[in-house]
């Protein structure tokens, strides 16, 4: 067992923001969130981080309810990427992964050498190495992404949750890094907007609407002319069986 | 290393000034009051090291040290690099507080002059937050809530000095407020140092939340910090530093705001280091900021806030246009 909710809902300013969420995320695959903006995905996804309170329903990690863990061990269990993270302070790229060990030294320890290596070990994965004594103020945003991935993976978690990764990249960087997170030995959760990098990265799709659930399954059933017309009001052509086994979604001008 | 050049700086501060005294004599008073045998200094000068010099340097250093700790807190709790409590009107509401005790003798004598303080200085930091985050509580909003709240308490301060205080009053309040460590005794001196060092040991404790904060409260939270419980045990011990030692001192400005960068640049963001180097460095600013203060127009004395602006404000202006960097 990985994540799961259980009729979860969350309010803000009596809006209600996520409703009624009941979801599995299976152990070791790639689930998309999907949806239109303000359909609820990052709030979704700070429920699942155990960083909400859901007002109602329940949020489980391996059964038990992620509320009554200590924060402490939640984050040794979950790690988030965050859209838009920023700092104002001064800091080197290792400063930054070394964030993510945290969750495992207790208050007065300094830093040890299992924490030396996840930090070596994380940069090494997203091939940042050469950049550890960087500033964080020098990265393009690609790096950035890239950096927050290893921080993420120096926290040694079992599920990793990212709020559209993939924004303000260019397509190269996007395949880049999506390809990463699947190679991953990871359980994700990655909120999108593209569709087509949704059915070839992602196992299982999510689609939200309004805050709802509205389609749940494997990209080739969710991704449907249909339902894009339903829940992005606009037309598309898709391709059932496109490059790769998987379909291929083509926009048509004009709103449905 | 730093700990040395503090007493260093503290020992030669100590001998300038109108009358002579050398650093040996410095250390031979010392000596004789912590039991170590006669120094042979003459008394009057044993009375300047030891009741009048003495105690206001090392006040200068607590001050100096509690006020940049102060200042690197609220910087890092609340994401912006313009926080300390004078900025963000703790300093001033410290003021209000004590003021409504020693004019007005509110609380009719139960309550101290402290605890006025610290009363003010807590309503100011509540006003200035829930100011801030009725209007969003962007790092931005909260300064513009503390400038709020640095204006009404300092209109209210105002109010009380010249609607009810007689002119001996006027001229002390004033002096105080714009900081000055002239009063120091002992008293001072023991108190303000254990608030602070017992505030230090708090903070550092906390150092590895403190740097989670780097990407804001949900990257804290998602680092497994219990983020409500740390934001208010840091704030309840800034606003405790802060009310005692303007008690104590007075409000002196720019010691919070600009030696936690100053701290920065030497030891790198990591608060186990910084607070530390914070602490020291702001010691050693402050010891010689108050040499200046009360030795350049000798016999007059200047407010040690008055110098510590005059060195602030240049250096707030440099960071104000560093932030202005492209990302």
């Amino acid at each position: 067992m990985s994540l799961a909710t259980r009729h979860a809902s969350w309010s803000v300013g009596g809006r209600q923001v996520v409703h009624d969420v009941t979801l599995d995320v299976t152990p070791g695959t790639t689930l998309g969130l999907l949806g239109p903006n303000g359909s609820g995905k990052s709030s979704l996804l700070r429920l699942l981080a155990g960083v909400r309170k859901p007002a109602s329903g329940r949020v489980l990690l391996d059964g038990a309810d992620l509320h009554g863990m200590r924060r402490r061990d939640v984050a040794r269990r979950i790690a988030v990427v965050e859209q838009h993270a920023q700092t104002e302070l001064d800091l080197t790229v290792s400063d930054v992964v070394k964030l993510g060990r945290i969750p495992h030294r207790s208050t007065w320890a300094a830093e040890d050498s299992d924490d030396r290596a996840a930090v070596a070990e994380a940069l090494a994965r997203v091939e940042l190495t050469d950049l550890a004594d960087r500033s964080w103020h020098t990265l393009s945003g690609g790096e950035r992404q890239r950096v927050h991935i290893a921080r993420a993976l120096a926290q040694a978690p079992q599920e990793l949750l990212l709020d559209e990764p993939t924004n303000h990249l260019d397509v190269h960087h996007q395949l880049d890094l999506l390809g990463l997170v699947r190679r991953l030995p990871v359980t994700s959760v990655v909120a999108l907007h593209d569709l087509n990098l949704a059915a070839m990265f992602c196992d299982q799709l999510v689609v939200l609407s309004a805050g709802a659930v509205v389609a749940i399954g494997a990209p080739s059933e969710v991704l449907t002319p249909d339902l894009i017309a339903e829940v992005y009001r606009v037309h598309a052509v898709v391709t059932p069986d496109g490059p790769g086994g998987v379909p291929a979604v083509r926009f048509l001008p004009g709103a449905a | 290393m730093g700990l040395a050049a503090l007493t260093l700086s503290v020992a030669v501060a100590i001998t300038i000034g109108p009358a002579q005294v050398s650093v040996r004599d410095v250390f031979g008073v010392v000596a004789q009051h912590l039991g170590w045998g006669d120094a042979g200094v003459s008394r009057i000068r044993d009375g300047i090291v030891w009741e009048l010099r003495l105690p206001r340097t090392l006040l200068a250093a607590v001050c100096g040290a509690g006020l940049a700790i102060c200042g690197a807190i609220m910087q890092s709790l609340l994401r912006n690099p313009l926080a300390d409590p004078f900025v963000l009107g703790i300093s001033s509401g410290a003021s209000t507080g004590a003021v409504l005790v020693v004019i007005l003798g509110v609380g009719g004598g139960v309550i101290s002059l402290s605890a006025g303080a610290f009363l003010g200085a807590v309503v100011a930091f509540t006003m200035v937050l829930l100011l801030a985050a009725g209007a969003g509580g962007t790092p931005d909003r909260v300064v513009l809530a503390g400038v709020a709240a640095t204006q009404l308490f300092s209109a209210l301060t105002s109010f009380i000095v010249t609607s009810s205080a007689d002119a001996e009053q006027t001229r002390g309040v004033l002096f105080w407020l714009l900081g000055s460590l002239s009063g120091a005794g002992w008293t001072d001196v023991i108190t303000c140092g254990i608030v602070c060092g017992v505030g230090l040991v708090v903070c550092i404790a906390l150092a590895p939340a403190l740097d989670a904060f780097a990407f804001g409260e949900d990257a804290a939270a998602s680092l497994g910090i219990s983020v409500r419980w740390v934001r208010l045990v840091l704030l309840v011990v800034t606003a405790l530093i802060t009310a005692t030692l303007v008690s104590a001192a007075g409000a002196i400005g720019f010691v919070g705001l600009v030696l936690p960068h100053a701290a920065r640049a030497v030891v790198g963001p990591g608060h186990r280091l910084l607070l530390p180097a914070t602490a020291l460095i702001g010691a050693i600013f402050l010891v010689w900021v108050d040499t200046v203060a009360r030795t350049v127009f000798s016999p007059q004395e200047l407010p040690v806030g008055v110098v510590t602006a005059l060195v602030g404000v240049p250096a707030f202006a440099v960071i104000l246009s560093r932030r202005r960097r492209p990302v």
